[in-house]
């Protein structure tokens, strides 16, 4: 037996980025919106480890804070279109019909839509801010979900096993709980790890039109944002966030890639 | 397809109704009265049933009228044609780009399976999926911008060769995030290929391995990626409004968050519609092109 070592360091990095997260308050020895007009731009030192910004906010901080924001966010905005879109996945799967077929056009409705066209309106409309963005994150989100496990559905409803399920006169709900559910779940949970970091990436590109998280609350987005006009003397302010994006997207990607492994095994 | 198209039409009517604040608000500001706003929403005819402002909604979209902007009075169609040159250069550019990076780099990769070539290419997805959009392009500013100035750093310059000179650094950032993805359905689906029989075949009648690489796996490799660039055209489309913003360049994205700075709803409208329809067309022509490259694909 091979180990699946991509799932564990996966899983390490994730851990270690969701623990500084969680223990923000102790790691940093700053508020991360606390301003010092006498101290702004200034080089990284053994006070603040990455420099300050153009408010005299310590980056450092920031940049962990905004780990609690991000990552709480992305994490949330997957959940809630997982669970939607599962549900209408195996319920549209199995019973088929008319139901079925106007889920499945609106479906497709949502996927032409541009994501980020989409999501911006959306957040125009509920007015920026966290919620606003999860609400548009899942408003599109649910749908791959429900299209994977829909598919899914389709094939193992014609397996033997469910087949004799359905003859010793289970009820439905029973069936596509016990016996559908755990068989077409895994594609799901593997893409969702993935979504997770395009949710991510969506709340880091709302934040930079200013359409996410409101100043001054530290996020990923917003301080590559703030960090752009001073790309000349401070690299690193836009810089590092996004760095620690793509961590986050290697992380789950190397999650993701053990859970496949796993799963064939 | 027209039920889609019909989805979208709803969609993009219910996002305007439900945007709070009254377009009245908007145009008359502080010196709006009872009066004057009931002669504001007469003349946008949001006084009627709510059907038959969909019905007019539609009936205008069919024949390319998108209404007016609020503040400088021009049609939206109008302020779209203006902006779509840039958006369409952006997005030509990107793709050309992720063609050329991706194509030698899956042929790379494809050639040994397993090998250390192949191992780096494989990790290309796996980091390269995870970039935001902005930062790589603000790291592009920074690198070809900043440090070598071999690029501008932002703006659309004013006549074709400084337009190209432009866009290059946007469309490279659009190519960097698209040909991960490229590169992952080509790899996968040159591999599949090179165990199949006819290529086999093709070893057994002596033809030159970079021959049966470039005419045999590669050309079948790509109809199969074709269908991949069309499931990812939409998000590809929407990653422009970002590359727009990062690199003020005035394409129809940049177009849209101005307008939703001023609440100019008309033009927040055009624009989601006018996206999501090219979206839907696009698809089209993809699936056409696949036909067109694919015998065994019928078009229904």
């Amino acid at each position: 037996m091979k180990k699946n070592n991509t799932l564990y360091i996966g899983i390490g990095i994730l851990s270690t980025l969701i623990l500084a997260a969680v223990f923000a308050p102790l790691i940093t020895r700053f508020d991360p919106v606390e301003q010092d007009l006498m101290d702004t731009l200034a080089n990284p030192t053994w006070t603040h480890w990455l420099g300050t910004d153009a408010f005299g906010r310590d980056v450092f901080s920031r940049l962990i804070f905004g780990a609690r924001l991000d990552l709480t966010i992305g994490i949330v905005a997957v959940a809630l279109p997982f669970i939607i879109g599962v549900s209408l996945g195996l319920i549209t799967g199995w019973f088929g019909g008319r139901f079925d077929a106007i889920i499945m056009r609106i479906v497709d409705t949502v996927i032409a839509f541009p994501f980020y066209v989409l999501a911006i309106a959306l957040v125009f409309i509920f007015g920026p801010g966290i919620k606003s963005i999860i609400i548009a994150i899942s408003l599109v989100g649910w749908v791959a979900y429900c299209r994977i496990v829909r598919a899914n559905v389709l094939v193992a409803k014609e397996q033997d096993y469910v087949h004799a399920a359905k003859l010793t006169g289970l009820p439905v709900s029973r069936i596509l709980r016990r016996h559908i559910l755990p068989n077409v779940i895994s594609q799901a949970i593997v893409f969702s790890m993935s979504d997770i970091v395009l949710s991510i990436l969506a709340i880091v590109s709302l934040g930079y039109l200013g359409l996410g998280v409101p100043v001054p609350t530290a996020e990923w987005g917003s301080m590559i944002q703030e960090g752009q006009p001073y790309l000349l003397q401070q690299w690193w302010i836009p810089t590092i966030p996004g760095f620690m994006v793509v961590i986050v997207g290697f992380s789950l990607s190397l999650i993701g890639d053990g859970l496949v492994k796993r799963l064939e095994r | 397809m027209i039920p889609v198209l019909f989805g979208i039409s709803i969609i993009v009517f219910t996002i305007v109704h439900l945007i709070p604040g009254e377009p009245s608000d908007v145009l008359l500001g502080q010196h709006s009265t009872p009066a004057k706003v009931k002669i504001i929403n007469h003349k946008l005819g949001i006084d009627r049933p709510i059907w038959i402002q969909y019905f007019h909604f539609v009936w205008d979209a069919l024949h390319f009228s998108l209404g007016t902007s609020f503040f400088s009075k021009v049609p939206v169609a109008t302020l779209i044609a203006g902006r779509l040159p840039a958006t369409v250069m952006l997005l030509t550019g990107g793709l050309i780009l992720s063609i050329i990076i991706a194509l030698p780099l899956s042929i790379l990769a494809a050639s040994k399976r397993g090998g250390i070539r192949d191992q780096i290419v494989r990790a290309i997805p796996v980091v390269g999926l995870g970039m935001p959009q902005v930062w790589v392009g603000i790291m592009l500013i920074l690198l070809f911008g900043l440090h070598f100035r071999i690029f501008p750093v932002s703006g659309f310059g004013d006549n074709f060769p400084q337009h190209l000179r432009a866009i290059f650094l946007p469309s490279l950032s659009i190519a960097i995030l698209l040909s991960p993805i490229l590169i992952r359905s080509l790899r996968t689906s040159m591999l599949e290929i090179m165990d199949s029989d006819f290529i086999l075949t093709a070893k057994a009648k002596g033809i030159k391995q970079s021959r049966i690489t470039i005419v045999h796996v590669l050309r079948n490799a790509v109809i199969a990626s074709v269908t991949v660039l069309g499931i990812n055209i939409a998000y590809l489309v929407g990653s422009t409004v970002i590359v727009e913003r990062v690199f003020v360049i005035p394409g129809s994205g940049s177009l849209m968050i101005d307008a939703i700075a001023r609440r100019d709803y008309p033009i927040v409208q055009g624009v989601t519609l006018f996206f999501a329809i090219a979206v839907v067309l696009v698809n089209l022509i993809t699936d056409l092109i696949h036909a067109a490259l694919d015998p065994r694909v019928v078009i229904k």
